[in-house]
């Protein structure tokens, strides 16, 4: 990443990004563009710079904020109109610790409202453009974060991945994009979707740069109490017990499966590849991306073992159950009472309550809530919400048993690069099904990383994703390069 | 199972939303066909099996009950809403 220094100053880098940030307008990336606060911040650190300060490690990189982390530099919308107006008070823990090492927020990126989607096409902006056709969807939900990376507009931008909302963009525009294990950097901040799903993470063009966003941002907050204790800095597990605050946590991390050798280098390096993907219904270029990577990795003396994880087939419709359950959950609280967008047509309260979340929600959000209160009520819980959590617990098994068998797994993002704009957005099971290799991982709690693997004969981007047991993160990160 | 109008009805009231009439339309069909599609797990035998409702089976985490500094004073809350008088937000009545 390049950083500030006495010759190519933060300013300068900062007036870059805002110029190719202009020059890209009607690829509609950015929500909000903070030209003024990002100068001003600039030209604080080139102050730094030139009386010889210590500046961070990210002293001046441009970046860009998914429209969903909370900061008080513009407003935080969601992409969804019943936020419009909003403009925090507090500040995401993520954007803290990047701000802290000298990162310069540029902008804040236009996503599927409430981060629902796989397209950007939920946006209550409009679409976000793809960076290798403008005829196709970015992907999503955190397509405009995808796309101001792949565009070169600046070095990083945040994502949030509850079901492959960075990793499956990243895909669709040739970038890396990584979710962590679940936990491990802070949501605080962040507008909720699906917590028990929820991960923050990053793009980049290189998985150095995502090694070192993770070396800053991992970590316990206790402003999140879901969060781990920083293994990510730490190899050495005793000192993660005693990081560990809580008994209950300390018991809870001793009975999950991240064990020792989870955590220390893998030598041998196995590599799994998950027979049940292999199918006509996943596009032939992407398999034969797969194959390719395998054998370059059979090359360097990597073993490739075949995986055969038959409760994979139901991660979706379990996924489709529990993120709407939660989404219903979390997204009552906006009724337009205390901030954003309030109906004015309203006679009474709960007339309020009912237009302004008429008004408020895009279609796809509407359906979520709808879903998620139809899997929660009574008569349907235990056929719907009970079965998918005990699915998931079996896809947990799944994935610990595999990883009994290899180290990391090697797996298509989704079945087809970047489709058209319009293709799916009326057809909200097609939209699902874009999340098919995904979502598991959220269900499992494990890392996933997306890397670049060449294009398409239509030279739209081909992305891998590279599957790791819980907290094998920077290991993870490490192999990818193994894979350029 | 078939969603029949006074289904979404239901849905509407249970998630606050005022539905126009073509919205009840296109949201039963939508609602219909995800409900199809996630029936499918059905077909999972799950018998004998522990729920899982959080990746890393954590329960409650707690923390000594005691005040921390806010971030966010009542002022900059209230000044979040256009509605605010007397250091209190206004609705419309609610009886």
């Amino acid at each position: 990443m390049k950083t500030a220094n006495k010759k190519v100053t933060a300013e300068r880098l900062v007036r870059d990004a805002l110029e190719k940030a202009k020059h890209f307008s009607d690829y509609n990336i950015f929500t909000f563009i903070n030209e003024e606060g990002a100068i001003l911040r600039a030209r604080e650190i080139d102050a730094k710079i030139a009386n010889g300060e210590k500046v961070g490690r990210l002293a001046g990189v441009p970046y860009a904020l998914k429209d969903n982390f909370l900061s008080p530099d513009g407003e935080t919308t969601a992409s969804a109109h019943i936020l419009g107006g909003f403009t925090s008070p507090v500040t995401a823990t993520a954007v803290e610790k990047l701000e802290a090492e000298g990162a310069i927020m540029i902008g804040r990126t236009n996503l599927d409202a409430f981060a629902h989607g796989s397209s950007t096409e939920n946006s209550y902006y409009g679409p976000t453009l793809n960076a290798f056709d403008r005829k196709r969807v970015a992907g999503g939900s955190s397509g405009g974060s995808a796309v101001a990376v792949a565009l070169d507009i600046v070095e990083f931008t945040t994502g949030t991945d509850t079901g492959g909302s960075i990793r499956q963009p990243a895909s669709f525009n040739g970038i890396y994009g990584f979710k962590p294990t679940y936990g491990t950097i802070s949501r605080y901040g962040v507008v909720a979707m699906a917590s028990s799903l929820d991960c923050i993470g990053f793009f980049t063009k290189t998985p150095e740069d995502m090694d070192l966003l993770m070396e800053i941002t991992a970590g316990r907050d206790p402003k999140d109490l879901t969060t781990l204790p920083d293994y990510y800095n730490s190899i050495d597990r005793d000192s993660l017990g005693a990081a560990c605050p809580s008994d209950t946590l300390r018991a809870a991390l001793a009975k999950s499966s991240c064990s020792a050798e989870h955590i220390a280098p893998s030598e041998s390096h196995r590599i799994g590849i998950i027979k049940d993907f292999d199918n006509e219904s996943v596009d032939k270029e992407i398999r034969d991306a797969l194959l390719k990577k395998c054998e370059m990795l059979k090359e360097k003396g990597c073993e490739i073992v075949e995986l055969e994880m038959l409760s994979l087939k139901y991660a979706l419709p379990a996924y489709y159950i529990i993120q709407p359950a939660e989404v219903a959950s979390n997204l009552s609280r906006y009724d337009g009472v205390r901030y954003g967008f309030r109906s004015e047509k309203s006679a009474d309260l709960d007339s309020l309550y009912n237009n302004t979340r008429n008004e408020g929600f895009m279609p796809e959000n509407k359906r979520r809530i709808m879903i998620g209160n139809f899997v929660l009520s009574s008569g349907f819980y235990d056929a719907y919400f009970l079965k998918a959590a005990k699915a998931r617990t079996l896809i947990i098994r799944e994935y610990e048993k595999a990883f009994s068998k290899c180290d990391f797994i090697l797996t298509p993002v989704s079945p087809s690069p970047a489709f058209r704009l319009g293709e799916k957005v009326n057809d909200p099971v097609a939209m699902y099904l874009e999340d098919v290799m995904s979502v598991s991982l959220n269900l499992a709690g494990i890392p996933g990383l997306t890397i670049p693997a060449g294009k398409t004969t239509e030279g739209l981007p081909i992305g891998l994703q590279l599957v790791g047991p819980r907290r094998s993160d920077k290991n993870l990160i490490k192999f990818s390069k193994e894979l350029i | 199972m078939d969603i029949k109008r006074e289904d979404i009805l239901h849905l509407a009231s249970l998630s606050n939303f005022n539905l126009t009439n073509t919205e009840i339309e296109s949201l039963g069909r939508d609602l219909q066909g995800i409900i199809k599609y996630i029936s499918q797990l059905d077909e999972l035998d799950t018998d004998g099996v522990e729920p899982t409702y959080q990746a890393f089976e954590m329960e409650n985490v707690w923390r000594e009950d005691e005040i921390l500094e806010q971030e966010a004073s009542r002022e900059d809350l209230l000044a979040l809403t256009k509605n605010e008088k007397d250091n209190q937000i206004k609705v419309p009545k609610v009886l």
